[in-house]
């Protein structure tokens, strides 16, 4: 296979140009930012900071400008004017993970912190700069996710901030660490910082207050600080318990010796954060805070307010749980006095985690809580200590099934590097590094806002030649049920061939072995994905002829009776891709489908890879023999960011074609770009795939790829 | 003559009558031996539900010697026909001669009939088990017009890991609805380490270690695992350590190259190991 043309792309070829005088870039500005400028805030300065960059910066700035204005204007105008200093600092690449940083976090905690990154760009030049031996956080993030989640206790997920810690549901690490020389070093800073963190919550440390317990110190700043060297020699010792091979790492660290003798007590296994609390004040005056390479630091307020909202959560989940179990064990409504049923045994052996195990009775019998509940009742114990008398009642009803529902499922939480809702997550392929970034892409399923039906009827009469001889190839196409004669493999004698094979015997030739009759199961066993480009290079005549090419592909299918789907793909950047939800496959072709196939519209940048993957994985939720994938586009991946435009772009996609090859699915791609030729060969093989410029060759083609790849 | 390898003496199981002489070791889970005792006795057949690894075959094993009943293992597989449970005709010396497929040598000789996973069955196979599982217990073998009528000590057993089916791949209530049905998870962490320590004579403290790592696995199941590590992982990598090799080792190579390919994965697990040992 050929490798990929890079230079093919006319886009990546860039024309050394004049720079833009001043002038013209505050035109543009101007009219870019317009929501944003007022007579006191003009853009005149902004394009005088850029005029003296070259070109190329330039086109960068407007390029970038416009793009973040479509998010919010303001971030828009931010970029702006920190661009200049960021692009003496960084080159484009680095500038664009930048840009990608502050757009992050906009999305995730708003305009205030996401301009805050723009204005930052010094702090985020001095991390980027790392050594060789540096690790990045999106390096380590899934390992240390997976690992996380096997250590047990509650879910937890993981997220960047400057300095490492809790708020004892996400554990905040900081995005790059290169204290140390060697990768593996860096990494297991990593590892520790993360596993200490996850010791807070499940040992316990913010189960009393810490704030009200550093308040009445002198300094309470340095009360908190050292309070947090006291509870990692307690964790530790924890961790060492749970966890000696770790332990043994960690201490090489800080050649195991203990900040101070005092300590000692809070390294026996009975110790918890009140005794912490407690030796604070007799080491108050004369310990001095000490920090390893991966301690953490407490932020007791923010994790306060996690655990109180959680507190108040799980309280009233557990009780509609317990509801629930009584609904079932009486099959009947709540009694009247549901108090006093339910107990906790403590049973003095340790469970998996050192914590002595609970088991929740019911009138005097333990009952065996499904999974959800007893990870609830892990975590209220985690938070207490103990189940409350108070939280044993039952209470509610179908309260907490709602609850579960309206939540999305655990599992989507460990997805959850970044907090997206209800979104699929996609891996994609990085060609350079040669290997997959986790959970890369966020993907939505949108609806189609309906188009006008009638272009179905009109698109059916212009091409009404086309679409009989389409019906009539297609009939052919149609499979019969078959008896298979002569088969070593089958249910029944194939009498004719055991005469004839009796024959032969007799003449001296060999026995054959395919005697039996094997029935060919009649059902044509085909499912077809269609997989329709929506993106803004299709707006005009691209997009009119695919929708007429999807309408006429509906036409056959319709005739063969397989099952269908079709589905738009489109989107911008790795935060956003999308897919419009045109048909299912159990929806019928009706006229709420037609006028959704008369609505596909032009939208945004096309990020192929995470909409291959996913029409991959609805597609295997259908069982049938051949699964097609079929790609109506006008040419290649390619999205906002440059950074999939190009080799990057094609590679993911080629991967997400390989990997649906691999998941048994048949991918094939019909093209409008006329230069599609060079690098479709690379992505599809040099078969699957056909040009179709003309929309009224399409049933040709079809019935051709039908032959090839259904059979 | 060099380089000559001495034949080995390969045991070929007779399936027609496997009669378990030793008593198999089974560590009971709760009370799964009556249940199945009673149901036996009751001529209702049974299914096995639980993940794989975790002692289902080990139990029927164990029953079969209990019981004195040859035990006939059938492993479903997506190809697997009504002829190959039922029999069919095959030719030789110029006649057609049938031969019995398992389920029908089970019938005949009052064995136990054991499917192993029976949702990878095709869906028309399992329906000819329809007649023998409930009270008519006869296997129609239409091919040859015949009825068997399977005698009292005939039993019907399945098992089937409901964790691990996919949503086209679920056992039909018409099936399932014909089955007493056991539960078999994974043992309680002491029994299991009971039974690491039986099978392997590997030490208590290493024991222990691996169930933790078993445990921290199965908190990884539906976050990248579809299961997480077995009894008989943790006996495989036991075996290992209690040969000398080294527990990280034995762990990355028992448990979890068992468990992912996913480099990501195979790391976590391996950093979860070495956290251990
Ligand atoms: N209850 C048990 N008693 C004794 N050994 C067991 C038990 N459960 C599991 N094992 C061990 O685990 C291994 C796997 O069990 P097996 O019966 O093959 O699992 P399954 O049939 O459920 O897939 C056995 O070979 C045995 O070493
Ligand atoms: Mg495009």
């Amino acid at each position: 296979m050929s490798s990929p043309p890079r230079s093919s792309d006319p886009r990546l070829t860039v024309a050394a140009a004049e720079p833009l005088s001043a002038n013209a870039l505050e035109d543009r500005l101007d009219e870019i930012l317009d929501p944003v400028l007022s007579t006191r805030r003009t853009a005149t300065r902004l394009a005088e900071a850029v005029a003296p960059l070259p070109r190329e910066h330039q086109d960068f700035v407007l390029h970038w400008v416009a793009v973040i204005a479509r998010t919010n204007p303001e971030m828009a105008y931010q970029f702006a004017a920190a661009a200049p200093q960021a692009l003496a600092r960084l080159d484009l690449a680095s500038a664009e993970a930048w840009i990608i940083e502050a757009m992050d976090t906009y999305d995730r905690d708003g305009l205030y912190r996401g301009s805050a990154v723009f204005k930052n760009v010094g702090e985020f030049a001095r991390l980027s700069r790392g050594t060789a031996a540096a690790v990045s956080f999106e390096d380590v993030a899934q390992v240390l996710q997976l690992f996380i989640c096997g250590l047990s206790g509650r879910r937890l997920r993981l997220d960047t901030a400057a300095r490492p810690h809790t708020d004892t549901e996400t554990l905040f690490l900081p995005p790059s660490i290169a204290l140390l020389p060697r990768r593996e070093e860096n990494f297991f800073i990593y590892k520790a910082m993360a596993t200490l963190l996850w010791a807070q919550g499940r040992f316990g440390t913010f189960n009393v207050d810490l704030d009200a317990a550093c308040a009445g110190y002198s300094d309470p700043e340095r009360a908190l600080d050292l309070l947090n060297t006291l509870e990692t020699v307690r964790l530790e010792a924890c961790i060492a318990r749970a966890l000696p091979g770790l332990a043994r790492e960690m201490q090489k660290l800080h050649a195991g010796q203990l900040p101070d003798s005092r300590c000692a007590v809070l390294a026996t296994p009975a110790a918890t954060i009140s005794d912490s609390v407690a030796l604070l004040a007799q080491v108050y005056a004369d310990m001095a805070p000490v920090h390893y390479s991966y301690t953490p630091v407490l932020q007791p307020e923010r994790a306060a307010a996690v655990r109180k909202a959680r507190l108040a959560k799980e309280k009233s989940e557990f009780q509609s749980a317990l509801a629930q179990l009584l609904e079932e064990k009486d099959n009947s409504a709540v009694p009247p006095q549901p108090a006093e049923r339910f107990s906790i045994q403590a049973s003095g052996l340790p469970a998996g985690n050192g914590n002595a195990s609970h088991e929740l009775m019911l009138d005097g019998k333990p009952v065996a809580p499904p999974e959800n509940v007893s990870q609830l009742m892990d975590s209220i114990l985690q938070d207490l200590g103990e189940i409350p008398d108070d939280y044993l009642v039952a209470a509610g009803d179908g309260g907490y099934r709602q609850n579960r529902r309206d939540e999305h499922d655990p599992a989507d939480v460990w997805k959850g590097v970044y907090h997206e809702e209800g979104a699929f997550f996609y891996n994609e392929w990085d060609c350079k590094r040669r290997h997959y970034r986790k959970n890369w892409c966020v993907l939505r399923e949108l609806g189609v806002l309906p188009g006008n039906a009638d272009f179905v009827d009109a698109t059916l009469a212009k091409y009404a030649p086309q679409v009989a001889q389409l019906k009539r190839t297609f009939e052919l196409l149609r499979g019969e049920d078959k008896l298979l004669k002569k088969q070593p493999n089958g249910d029944d004698i194939d009498l004719d061939a055991v005469i004839a094979a009796y024959a032969d015997m007799k003449s001296g030739m060999e026995l054959s072995d395919r005697l039996l009759t094997k029935r060919h199961k009649s059902e044509r066993d085909l499912a077809v994905m269609l997989m329709v480009d929506m993106s803004g290079s299709t707006k005009g005549w691209i997009n009119d002829a695919e929708r007429e090419a999807v309408i006429m592909l509906c036409e056959a299918l319709e005739v063969l009776g397989d099952r269908y789907a079709i589905y738009g793909f489109s989107g911008i950047t790795r935060k956003r891709c999308e897919i419009f939800r045109i048909k299912r496959f159990d929806e019928p072709y009706d006229t709420a489908v037609k006028s959704r196939i008369a609505g596909i519209q032009p939208q945004d940048y096309t990020r192929m890879g995470a909409a291959i993957r996913h029409l991959t994985t609805l597609l295997n939720q259908i069982e049938a023999r051949t699964k097609l994938l079929i790609t109506l586009s006008d040419g290649k991946p390619d999205d906002y960011s440059d950074h999939y435009r190009g080799e990057y772009g094609i590679e993911d996609t080629r991967q997400a074609l390989i990997e649906a090859h691999r998941a048994g699915v048949k991918p094939f791609c019909i093209t409008i770009d006329r230069e599609a030729r060079d690098y479709l060969p690379h992505l599809y093989g040099p078969v699957n795939w056909t040009l179709v410029d003309e929309v009224a060759r399409l049933p040709l083609k079809v019935a051709d790829i039908y032959r090839r790849l259904a059979t | 003559m060099p380089g000559q390898i001495a034949p080995l003496h390969t045991k070929v199981l007779d399936a027609d009558a496997r009669l378990i002489e030793a008593e198999p070791y089974y560590e009971p889970l709760g009370g799964e031996i009556a249940l199945f005792e009673a149901a036996y006795a009751s001529q209702i057949p049974v299914l096995l539900k639980g993940p794989t690894g975790c002692g289902k075959t080990r139990f029927m094993e164990y029953m079969a010697w209990r019981l004195k009943r040859p035990l006939i293992t059938v492993s479903c597989h997506d190809d697997l026909t009504a002829s190959d449970l039922v029999g069919r005709y095959l030719i030789t010396n110029n006649e057609t001669v049938w031969i019995d497929g398992p389920l029908a040598r089970a019938v005949r000789c009052g064995g136990i009939c054991y499917l192993d996973e029976v949702v990878e069955a095709r869906k028309d196979t399992t329906v000819v088990i329809h007649p023998l599982a409930d009270d008519r217990r006869i296997l129609p073998m239409e091919k040859r017009g015949e009825l068997l009528q399977a005698p009292r000590e005939f039993v019907l057993t399945m098992s089937y890991n409901p964790g691990y089916q996919s949503v086209l791949k679920g056992l039909k209530q018409s099936t399932r609805q014909r089955f007493i049905a056991i539960e078999f998870g994974y043992p309680a962490a002491d029994l299991e380490k009971k039974i690491i320590i039986t099978e392997t004579g590997l030490d208590a403290q290493s024991a222990d270690k691996l169930i933790k790592l078993a445990h921290m696995t199965r908190n990884l199941k539906g976050n990248g695992l579809d299961e997480g590590a077995s009894t008989r992982l943790l006996v495989h990598a036991a075996k290992l350590m209690a040969r000398g090799i080294a527990p990280r080792t034995a762990c990355s190579g028992a448990i979890a190259e068992a468990l992912s390919d996913d480099p990501e994965m195979l790391r976590a697990i391996n950093e979860l190991a070495s956290s251990l040992f």
